[in-house]
């Protein structure tokens, strides 16, 4: 039982990991924790949605070009509002990416109503047996391409010159620009991927979530738990972070209580900020 | 080559620079010395574009640069190696490098850029993929310059190289500037240890209070009464 439980932990973690490291990126390279986050997974499910009713497009296949949809989609979000915020007050800038979070859940209700949506005939459905653990087969369908595309924004941002800017922003922003690093273009690209993260998380869930305007709600908060226990700026603390929340929800959803698993997640990360308040793999971009 | 007129700043509204002028001849290594807080690093910021002037001109090799942003500014080939080294630490030395050469996608251009690097700072060719923030200071410094260098500069400016470094490593660093001049590449550097930088440079300024107030070769600084009272305690 308990591999059954751990398995569908980290399946559900690794979902979990694709859209924090998409918020942990946005966070250590411009500072704003991006409250929309959840929000925008919503609206990739949408997005994911009508490409399947109007062009039969599978969500798990299409989750390139979801991705590279709301790659654009961020990109249009930075240059007509995170950008001039940016240079405001502190409150500003905590308090927009909240506002279009309101928005973009309210303007999925005004549009396309309250009601519960779900993909019907995707290609990923069924389930399988490996050994006693019981899997079905679209979250792992969803946690492997969430893991894929985690390995390409690890690689990018390691091994391309644009990815080791990003990082060179989000270590010493005086310093990058004294390296002829434009800040502005990068910012917009660095928030257009973290957007992307989440459009691809949307995506392959969308494959078998039910899709309605608040579904985003709970995938950002977790996001958020996960970003702050792997430690606020780094990628691979948030993939570790989300995987952990992921296992925490699923043991403690059977052992104690469905009704208590989203009170553990944020109990287990007070505990851990308590003994470590930069998280696990902090470095604390300021 | 580089041409400061009559430039105030301020930060918050506090003035911080006060009619500075100045002027920098291509090959040549100018040195602005002067206490702590007095504005010199407040220079180097404004040169390469990280504050701007609230009046005054900047020139650099015949251009205007003082509405330019910083990334812009280097790619005239005007380098800022900041106080305080900056390097990014969770990166390695080659990392380091290579984002020095960011403006420039040209791939042999920067192998040639790293091999001048390497044969002035041999430590970073042997360090290559340790994290830079694992070096110790003077190591750091290294590859700050070279970092510097990196953006193939025709004017480096080099705020306080030899802060936080022990002496031994001081001398070191001052023959690494020597010779990174005597590559073609101009230097403003900006230097507490006045001796030291008034016998390196050509010209320099003093710096009091955000003014400039007084200027001369290396030697006649030396010899003038206000330095010695003021800086070298003599």
């Amino acid at each position: 039982m308990i591999l059954q439980l751990l398995t569908g932990g980290v399946l559900l973690g690794c979902v979990y990991g694709l859209v924090s490291m998409g918020l942990s990126l946005i966070y250590g390279v411009m500072g704003i924790v991006n409250f929309a986050h959840g929000a925008l997974v919503m609206l990739a499910m949408y997005v994911s949605y009508w490409l399947n009713t109007y062009v039969s497009l599978d969500p798990v296949i299409g989750t390139p070009i979801i991705a590279l949809i709301m790659f654009g989609f961020g990109m249009i979000l930075y240059k007509l509002v995170i950008k001039r915020v940016l240079k405001g007050p502190f409150l500003a800038r905590m308090l927009v990416t909240f506002g279009l979070s309101i928005f973009f859940i309210n303007m999925a209700q005004f549009l396309w109503s309250p009601d519960y949506r779900n993909i019907q005939g995707a290609i990923s459905k069924g389930t399988f047996m490996l050994g006693s653990v019981f899997i079905e087969l679209p979250k792992l369908v969803a946690s492997v391409g969430s893991l894929i595309v985690a390995a390409l924004i690890y690689w990018f941002l390691r091994k391309t010159k644009t990815g080791l800017a990003i990082q060179a922003i989000s270590i010493d922003r005086s310093a990058a620009s004294l390296m002829g690093i434009n800040l502005e273009k990068l910012n917009a690209i660095a928030f257009g991927i973290g957007i992307a993260c989440a459009g691809a998380a949307g995506s392959l869930l969308a494959s078998y979530y039910y899709i309605f305007p608040d579904v985003g709600t709970m995938f950002g908060l977790v996001a958020l738990v996960a970003v702050a226990l792997g430690g606020f700026g780094s990628t691979e603390g948030a993939l570790i972070g989300a995987i952990l929340i992921g296992i925490i929800e699923t043991l403690g959803g059977f052992y104690i209580g469905p009704e208590y698993k989203y009170a553990l997640i944020f109990l287990s990360y007070v505990l851990i900020v308590i003994v470590r308040p930069k998280g696990l793999m902090g470095w604390g971009a300021d | 080559m580089l041409n400061v007129v009559k430039c105030n700043a301020a930060y918050d509204g506090v003035p911080a620079l006060v009619d500075v002028s100045f002027n920098i001849k291509e090959g040549e290594i100018v040195t602005l010395i002067g206490s702590n807080g007095t504005g010199k690093s407040t220079i180097a910021r404004l040169v390469s574009g990280l504050i701007k002037a609230s009046s005054g001109t900047i020139e650099f090799c015949g251009r205007r640069i003082e509405k330019l942003p910083a990334h812009e500014i280097v790619k005239l080939g005007l380098v800022h190696v900041p106080e305080g080294r900056h390097v990014f630490g969770k990166l390695n030395v080659k990392e380091n490098l290579l984002l020095g050469a960011y403006t420039t996608n040209d791939e042999a251009e920067v192998r040639k850029r790293l091999d001048l690097v390497y044969k002035l700072f041999p430590i970073l060719k042997e360090r290559m993929y340790q994290k830079s923030w694992s070096m110790s200071g003077g190591q750091q410094q290294m590859l700050a310059l070279g970092r510097g260098l990196m953006s193939n500069p025709k004017l480096l400016v080099l705020d306080e190289p030899s802060l936080g470094l022990m002496p031994v490593l001081c001398d070191e660093l001052f023959a690494a500037i020597k010779k990174i001049n005597e590559e073609g590449i101009t230097v403003m550097l900006i230097e507490q240890r006045v001796l030291e930088a008034l016998e390196l440079c050509d010209r320099g300024y003093v710096i009091q209070n955000g003014r400039i107030v007084m200027e001369g070769t290396g030697s006649e600084l030396i010899e003038s009464d206000t330095v010695k009272k003021a800086y070298l305690g003599m």
